[in-house]
């Protein structure tokens, strides 16, 4: 099981050919409360980069991109009465979404953890 | 200048502190050729009073609505407002505040949004409504991108009964847009609606009262729209039919729109106005325009402020539910404050009072020779078929003094058809003498 | 220090009581519907009797459930609830890029004249002659303060008067073959309905970034346009309350290009009567009556935003217009291959439209520029009189109408720029406008207007200079705490939003009583 990073944020932890996708402990840190989540609809194809869900907190709104191409299989519906989870637990609880991932190649041009740590200095 | 604060040694000291020579050198990144390189040819200040003159001579060269016997209505409507309605929006903290967007200091506003949403809610039968819009003619434009947003599809019926301004509105704001489907006039109340959604079709658009007069069967077009997975948009220009008439959200609304002038707000000559909009409450973060939310202090006080504002221009700019920033805050209030004076017992008087006169009208009418009134349904306005062009005889009635109509003409020019047709309105301000001028004055322009 | 449930702090009474003083002013005002219900009314009507209804079966059947008051209560609930906001009225409102100037009651007298406030949009021409002519009168005043060709009265408001602005220029290439055209250029500095307007017309939206300097870089202009490029939506003077110095020349490279320059006159205050944008070589540009022309923001609205048309985009303004017709003046309201149509019902704002001519003839041509002069001076000498304590982004050219500042000065004080507004309306002003533009890290930005005295800004000044020497001096608390002495502290928006409560409900046990 490995995790990887966008630089813009998400994470992807690839659990087989599925990957789950959420958004960083420092992105949630960096927009503060989140209040709603509006989440893809399961079976919806993705290309890497597309719009796949939306984060709002009181002040932003913010798009989140798959980081691979595949097919959304499952979503976390527990955001949509709860959008706080991914303040409190972005990493676990608070994941978004669920891709069938296409192309298991496009893993390895996302950034590692030291990677992203650096990105985050 | 009786509004400008400093005198000329305020002036100089200031430039002073600055550590500038003069005005000008404040202006220094304006190109040179394009400061003050002209004489504007605009006369000087001028004192009140001869403003005021001026004014004055501008509004009496109109024919009011109190000077005489008035039966104009399509879409705006001549309705009494209480003093106290005009005396309150005047105060400062009312009139001359902005948009509540700090809201430990803004609580009169908010609280005054949320219960107008509150209102409006309640008046419509749905679930939440916004803190007002434009008007009634934009408020339809945004409740059909609304719309096609909520269901992905892009067709849009308009029926037959919108008003034409309305209609007009919404083919702007869908230039070139096939997906728009407008049907023609009904002035008979006929419509074929229902035989135009199909599975594409995002929503379909209802009147009622309609352009015409006539009521529309809300509760079939529901069940119509629902059963291919389309909404219904049902748009209101008289709210005051409300008070008589079931509540659209009872019959399987979508989203209502109204035009809320009757309520508290003068005819103006066509604004400023207030659009309603209200919807189901899991349509909310959909729904366009500023909404108000009620939520505690640091300690722990009910208080309200402006919510939901990601789906807002100046979070989401080009990805914004709509590009409205500015919306009718003090009509909202008059609208509110009237409502509330009015209270349930007060709105249906009015309404019913509304109904009575109009059928007052609409038996005198049609006891003039040559008049058919083309209503069998109505609530204060009807539209009568004359045996001469309408807009001459409105015309020729203004002459005599008396504001009879619309001619259907001025708003469908190309639809021969309407021709002859005249839309009236009646109010509680409607007397028996006004409806006897009215009709003695017809049938003589038609003898 | 102990609260009282007012959210005031107490006073320092030595009884062990919480002081409710200046509570007693300020009581907690309840919700309408919980002091109001459907028996009571403050309206006065016949009981209508009638015995043929023509409802055909559509007579309601649920409950309005409306709640209503007497006079005098509906009296007190509006006045208590009026003293909970803050207004121009009652004290400065320094809200950058919302020109909160002082609103003569003249207008507002003149607005309520029966020839113009009851007059219905669809009388005949022949009844409201002067209600036309006014409409020219202030078409004439708007065209000759921009020196333009055209002026489209109706938008309803200044994001109103953008999308009409933008339309034309749409209607205008797709008339000249050139509908091709997809990219509308914003600066990023520009006001968020800029992309949004550009957005809903089905334009793509590419963002010019801002020079160091503050104004938009000429070059990024040139570089961006394209034979794709169909406007340029440019503010000036920008948000940044600079003028933007080399605005010809961004004109001649977009005329050039074959796009058109919309330019967003929010804030024209700074130059009306000073600068005609038509001479900058714009093609479009709302004005908001609201802002510029002192009609009332009335908590949000109603505003007015007309736009003005250089000739190339005059034969597409949108209908109803005023013309002369053989028997006087006469209103168009359909017009053959007219490209545009109709933006709204009826004739526009005409209550705002007698405001603001109200105001332009009581300032005179020569006032309104004393106006744009002094609005800009007093900008100017806020700047001169905090920029010792306040860091300036921006100081290579002198400001316009308002004063930009960045929180730098607020760094390692662990206090933010929220925290440092909401101090401010402790100390009885309205808290400037923050975190806009976007360009500028916490940003602040400051327009007294021509509206405030020497006096009220040397106080301002004083209490900005107190209150940045505070946050400096470690007394974060007053800030993280603030406000204090307002209506209520502060409010929690993260559980509005979380789950919105955006329409009063019976609370459950009256419900159930009343089963």
């Amino acid at each position: 099981m490995t995790t990887k990073f966008t630089p813009d944020h998400e994470y992807i932890r690839v659990e087989g050919a599925t990957g789950i996708v959420g958004i960083t402990p420092y992105a949630q840190d960096a927009l503060g409360d989140i209040v709603f989540v509006e989440l893809p609809s399961v079976g919806k194809v993705l290309k890497k980069g597309d719009e796949a869900a939306v984060v709002e907190s009181v002040k932003a709104a913010s798009e989140i991109y798959a980081p691979v191409s595949g097919t959304v299989t499952e979503v976390n519906d527990a955001l949509t009465g709860n959008p706080g989870l991914i303040n409190s637990d972005p990493e676990n609880e608070g994941w978004i979404y669920k891709i069938a991932i296409a192309d298991a190649g496009e893993i390895d041009s996302l950034l590692d953890d030291a990677a992203y740590a650096e990105l985050t200095q | 200048m009786r509004y400008l604060p400093h005198s000329e040694a305020e002036r100089a000291e200031m430039l002073g502190v600055i550590g500038v020579p003069n005005i000008d050198a404040l202006f220094s990144a304006v190109p040179a050729l394009a400061l003050k390189s002209f004489d504007l040819g605009l006369p000087a200040h001028s004192p009140e009073f001869l403003v005021e003159a001026h004014m004055r001579a501008l509004a009496g060269q109109n024919h009011a609505g109190s000077d005489g016997p008035f039966f104009v209505g399509a879409g705006a409507y001549r309705h009494h407002v209480p003093a106290t309605v005009d005396h309150l929006i005047q105060r400062s903290e009312w009139l001359t505040a902005y948009t509540p967007y700090q809201p430990e200091i803004s609580q009169g506003t908010l609280q005054m949004l949320f219960e107008f949403q509150t209102q409006v809610a309640k008046l419509t039968g749905m679930d939440v409504a916004n803190a007002s819009l434009y008007d009634g003619s934009t408020g339809t434009a945004e409740a059909v991108l609304m719309a096609r947003r909520l269901t992905k599809r892009n067709k849009i019926v308009l029926s037959g009964g919108l008003h034409p301004h309305y209609r007009d509105v919404v083919r702007a704001y869908l230039k070139d847009d096939a997906d728009l489907v407008c049907l023609s006039a009904s002035p008979e109340g006929q419509g074929d609606i229902l035989d135009h959604i199909d599975d594409q079709t995002a929503a379909i658009v209802v009147q009622t009262p309609d352009f015409y007069g006539h009521l529309r069967n809300i509760k079939t077009a529901a069940d119509a729209a629902h059963a291919k997975g389309a909404l219904l948009i049902v748009v209101i220009t008289e709210v005051v039919s409300l008070g008589l008439l079931e509540a659209p959200g009872a019959l399987g609304a979508d989203i209502v729109v109204a035009e809320g002038q009757s309520i508290g707000n003068a005819l103006n000559f066509g604004g400023p106005y207030l659009g309603l909009l209200a919807t189901r409450k899991e349509f909310i973060r959909q729904m366009p325009g500023r909404i108000c939310g009620e939520t505690v202090d640091a300690e722990g006080q009910r208080g309200f402020v402006l919510t939901l504002s990601t789906r807002e221009q100046h979070i989401r700019r080009e990805k914004a539910t709509s590009n409205i920033c500015t919306n009718s805050g003090l009509c909202a209030l008059a609208f509110s404050i009237h409502m509330a004076l009015l209270g349930e017992a007060g709105f249906t008087r009015l309404a019913r009072l509304n109904h009575a006169n109009a059928c007052k009208l609409a038996d005198a009418l049609e006891a003039v020779p040559g008049v058919e009134v083309l209503n069998k349904t109505f609530f204060n306005e009807m539209t009568i078929r004359t045996p001469q062009p309408a807009a001459a005889l409105i015309e020729r009635l203004a002459k005599r003094g008396i504001l009879g109509g619309v001619p259907v003409s001025r708003l469908e020019p190309k639809d021969h058809s309407v021709g002859n047709l005249i839309v009236l309105a009646a109010t509680e301000l409607t007397t028996d003498e006004d409806i006897a001028a009215l009709t003695s004055a017809l049938a003589e322009e038609l003898a | 220090m102990s609260m009282n449930n007012q959210g005031r702090p107490t006073g320092t009474g030595t009884s062990g009581f919480a002081s409710t003083s200046g509570s007693a002013l300020l009581p907690n005002e309840p919700l309408l519907f919980e002091i109001g219900d459907t028996e009571h009314s403050g309206v006065d009507l016949p009981d209508a009797t009638i015995t043929n209804t023509r409802l055909g079966g559509f007579e309601r059947k649920t409950a309005l459930d409306l709640a209503g008051l007497t006079e005098p209560e509906a009296m007190r609930h509006y006045v208590r609830l009026s003293r909970l906001n803050h207004s121009i009225d009652s004290g400065m409102y320094p809200l950058g890029s919302c020109t909160m100037k002082h609103n003569p009651r003249l207008n507002e007298k003149m607005a309520r004249l029966p020839g113009f406030a009851d007059i219905h949009p669809l009388q005949p021409a022949s009844t409201v002659q002067g209600a036309l002519k006014l409409m020219n009168e202030l078409s004439h005043w708007l065209m000759t303060l921009t020196n333009t060709s055209a002026v489209a009265l109706t938008p309803k408001a200044g994001a109103h008067g953008e999308l009409l602005g933008m339309m034309a220029i749409k209607a205008a290439q797709d008339a000249a073959g050139q509908g091709h055209r997809r990219t509308v250029l914003v600066p990023e500095s520009a006001h968020g309905t800029n992309p949004a307007t550009a957005a809903f017309l089905g334009y793509s939206v590419k963002s010019i970034p801002a020079r160091s300097d503050g104004t938009v870089d000429v070059q990024a202009v040139k570089d961006a346009l394209s034979p794709d490029v169909a406007a340029i939506m440019l503010t000036n003077p920008n948000t940044c309350g600079l003028f933007e110095p080399q605005v010809i020349e961004i004109a001649k490279a977009v005329h050039a290009a074959g796009a058109f320059f919309y330019c967003d006159g929010a804030n024209f205050n700074a130059i009306m009567g000073v600068v005609r944008p038509g001479d900058l070589g714009i093609d479009a540009m709302h004005i908001n009556l609201h802002k510029t022309f002192s009609t009332p923001h009335g908590g949000g609205g109603p505003g007015a935003g007309p736009v003005v048309l250089s000739a190339a985009l005059a034969p597409f303004a949108p209908v109803p217009f005023v013309r002369k017709g053989a028997n006087g003046l006469e209103l168009v309201e359909h017009e053959e291959d007219q490209a545009l149509g109709r933006i709204t019902a009826f004739q526009g704002q005409m209550g705002m439209y007698v405001r603001a001519l109200t105001y332009m003839l009581s300032h005179g041509g020569d006032g309104l520029a004393q106006a744009a002069q002094d609005a800009v001076l007093n900008a100017n000498y806020i700047k001169a009189r905090l920029g010792q304590v306040f860091s300036v982004p921006f100081p290579d050219y002198p400001t316009m109408h308002e004063a930009l500042f960045d929180d730098s000065f607020l760094a390692g004080t662990g206090v933010t720029t929220l925290d440092f507004a909401k101090a401010l309306i402790d100390e009885g002003f309205h808290p400037m406008t923050m975190y806009f533009p976007l360009v500028v890290h916490g940003a602040m930005l400051i327009e007294p207007t021509e509206s405030e005295s020497k006096q009220t800004l040397d106080r301002f000044c004083d209490v900005m200079e107190e209150l940045a020497l505070d946050a400096k001096a470690g007394n974060a608390a007053r800030f993280t705490a603030a406000p204090m002495k307002a209506p209520r502290r502060r409010l929690d928006e993260t559980r509005a939003a979380r789950s919105p409560i955006i329409k009063w409900e019976r609370p459950a046990e009256t419900l159930k009583a009343a089963e």
